[in-house]
């Protein structure tokens, strides 16, 4: 086995056999090089997460029919490093009053809960943290902890702004999260596994967003609200909340729940790509060798990062019972029944050859998505209609 | 010893400490995140103990869903979220002694119970835990039924809920 063909385990090997010749105990090697393994993925995730910082700059700009930074270094490549600087030099303030364990804790967890997600992603066959039985499920945890560190920004700071920003971006967390799990649940029917990597294995006939494009927009549109985003960022609002939870973080805590949402759009990227689209998978290429599957996958992330960029930078910013509506009575009855029908289809199209399978399902997920509009714009119109029936009376005074 | 009884230590000594502090903190706030790092300590011993999907569920289910509601609970109902009361009544010495008396008698206990230092037999790996919990849950041999009775009740007090929190227009 050498190297090109499966980098972790024969440098884990090498770092071990080292460690053993120094004489250490074989057990305590190992806890060692896995830490070592854990340090340089957070250290090269650390390095990606600058240069998104450009990426976003460069993104933005282009759709704002701007240059974007251009200035320090070619295409202004260097600009992150002078706005790290920048960030880490400013004053450093705690308001009057702000709970100072809470407050300092928010933008650690913040970027922690990012981190953590990465235990579990494939990176290539043979690159990846630990094969968790129930990958999926550890990313929701991976969620939980993101809704903490709002709540704790929120209430540490001792400001009104950022509480409300705080609470608004929580009621958007936990209600979202609803159809986000659910879709979460429509691979793992399909692959019959919890397990990430089960999952992109499974695709080796079909991406699942061929056969479940409902469930891969529902969960896009899950992951947006659940970033923050636009259309879902009213957490910062800024013509109402100055910036929402974090309205009282300077310098390189402010810089933490930046780069943090940066690296959280990127990896939910990755997430929607291993779900959807076969992750590290691309017409056979990823047998060739784990970096080419590794870039492969970090194309396809790139892609992912780059619609959720796409959506935020085209979409205006919705209304918060607009939106809590929209999750309660749109997105989560038709992601539970979406999944049930996709269970009783899946239950059904069992040992059919898989033409038919990827056809049958291909076809009820476009009629789900066909009704549940219909049933959306007859209700509308039955809302607009109640709302115009009293507009004759405010045009008879014009 | 080996690193996963000092990883166990460490996690089983953070659990307790913050437990302690649940109960001996004085602000509202601070006790229910020392609650959150107390469940985050129980689901780090359901990992080492090999049981991912359960460890798992209990941060999603206590960490993402409970500790929010409670934090949220005690935000919007108290107006000063600092405890003056008392933090100790009259019966502390007995509660003290019922406790002591509890955890000897569960250590004589575990002492001389021989199994206690047998250690776990391996798990092979083609087992799947989830797999397995999930057949269990199903199968009308196993616990489809305490399954189903558990699903009724907390549909009923959703439905509860609901119409408690329902308004008539």
């Amino acid at each position: 086995m050498d190297f090109l063909n499966d980098p972790l385990k024969v440098t884990a090997e090498w770092l071990e056999g080292i460690f053993g010749a120094w004489g250490m105990n074989a057990a305590f090697a190992h806890v060692l090089v896995v830490f070592l393994g854990v340090l340089l993925l957070l250290v090269l995730l650390m390095v990606v997460d600058i240069f998104l910082v450009w990426m976003e700059r460069k993104v933005v700009s282009r759709f704002q029919d701007r240059i974007g930074p251009n200035r320090v270094g070619p295409y202004g490549l260097i600009q992150p490093f002078a706005d790290i600087i920048k960030l880490v030099i400013k004053e450093d303030i705690t308001p009057n009053g702000a709970d100072r364990a809470l407050y300092n804790l928010a933008p650690i967890l913040s970027m922690m809960a990012v981190l953590m997600v990465w235990a579990v992603v494939p990176i290539a066959p043979v690159i990846l943290g630990t094969d968790l039985n129930v990958g999926v499920l550890f990313l929701i945890a991976a969620g939980a902890i993101g809704t903490l560190s709002i709540i704790m920004a929120g209430w540490g700071s001792n400001n009104k702004f950022a509480l409300i920003g705080g609470f608004r971006q929580v009621a958007v967390m936990v209600a979202f999260e609803v159809p986000m799990l659910t879709m979460l649940l429509i691979p793992t029917i399909f692959a019959g596994s919890m397990n990430m990597n089960a999952m992109i294995q499974a695709q080796d006939k079909i991406w699942y967003f061929v056969i479940s494009p409902l469930g891969a927009l529902i969960f896009l549109i899950a992951v947006i609200a659940e970033l923050g985003r636009a259309p879902f960022d009213l957490a910062e609002g800024e013509s109402e909340l100055v910036a929402g939870f974090n309205t009282e973080y300077s310098g390189m805590k402010f810089g933490m729940f930046y780069a943090g949402e940066l690296l959280h759009a990127m990896t939910f990227g990755g997430i929607w790509a291993i779900l959807f689209f076969g992750g590290y998978r691309f017409f056979g290429l990823e047998q060739v060798s784990p970096f080419l599957a590794a870039a492969i996958f970090l194309a396809k992330a790139l892609i992912g990062y780059w619609i959720i960029m796409w959506v935020k930078y085209t979409m205006v910013r919705i209304r918060i019972d607009q939106m809590l509506a929209f999750n309660w009575i749109f997105l989560t009855p038709l992601s539970f029944v979406l999944l049930m029908v996709t269970a009783l289809m899946n239950a059904l199209l069992r040992g059919t050859p898989s033409w038919v399978y990827g056809i049958g399902m291909f076809f009820s997920n476009v009629i789900l998505a066909w009704l549940a509009l219909e049933i959306a714009r007859s209700v509308s119109r039955k809302e607009r209609e109640k709302i115009e029936g009293a507009k004759p009376l405010a045009e008879a005074h014009h | 010893m080996t690193p996963e009884k000092i990883i166990f230590l460490i996690v089983a000594g953070a659990t307790l400490v913050s437990a302690l502090m649940v109960v001996t903190t004085r602000n509202i706030v601070h006790a229910a995140f020392w609650l959150i790092a107390a469940l985050f300590g129980v689901a780090a011993i359901f990992a080492i103990l090999n049981a991912g999907f359960i460890a798992v569920v209990q941060v999603v289910v206590y960490i993402g869903a409970i500790a929010i509601l409670f934090i949220f609970a005690v935000m919007l109902t108290r107006k000063d979220l600092r405890d003056t009361s008392a933090q100790q009544n009259r019966n502390w010495q007995a509660g003290a002694l019922i406790a002591a008396l509890t955890f000897g008698g569960l250590a004589a206990l575990f002492q001389s119970w021989e199994k206690l230092s047998v250690a776990a037999p391996a798990i092979p790996s083609s087992f799947d835990a989830v797999a397995e919990l999930g057949s269990q849950l199903t199968s009308p041999s196993a616990y489809v039924l305490p399954f189903e009775v558990a699903s009724v009740l907390l549909l009923a007090a959703m439905i509860g809920a609901v119409y408690i929190a329902f308004t008539r227009k």
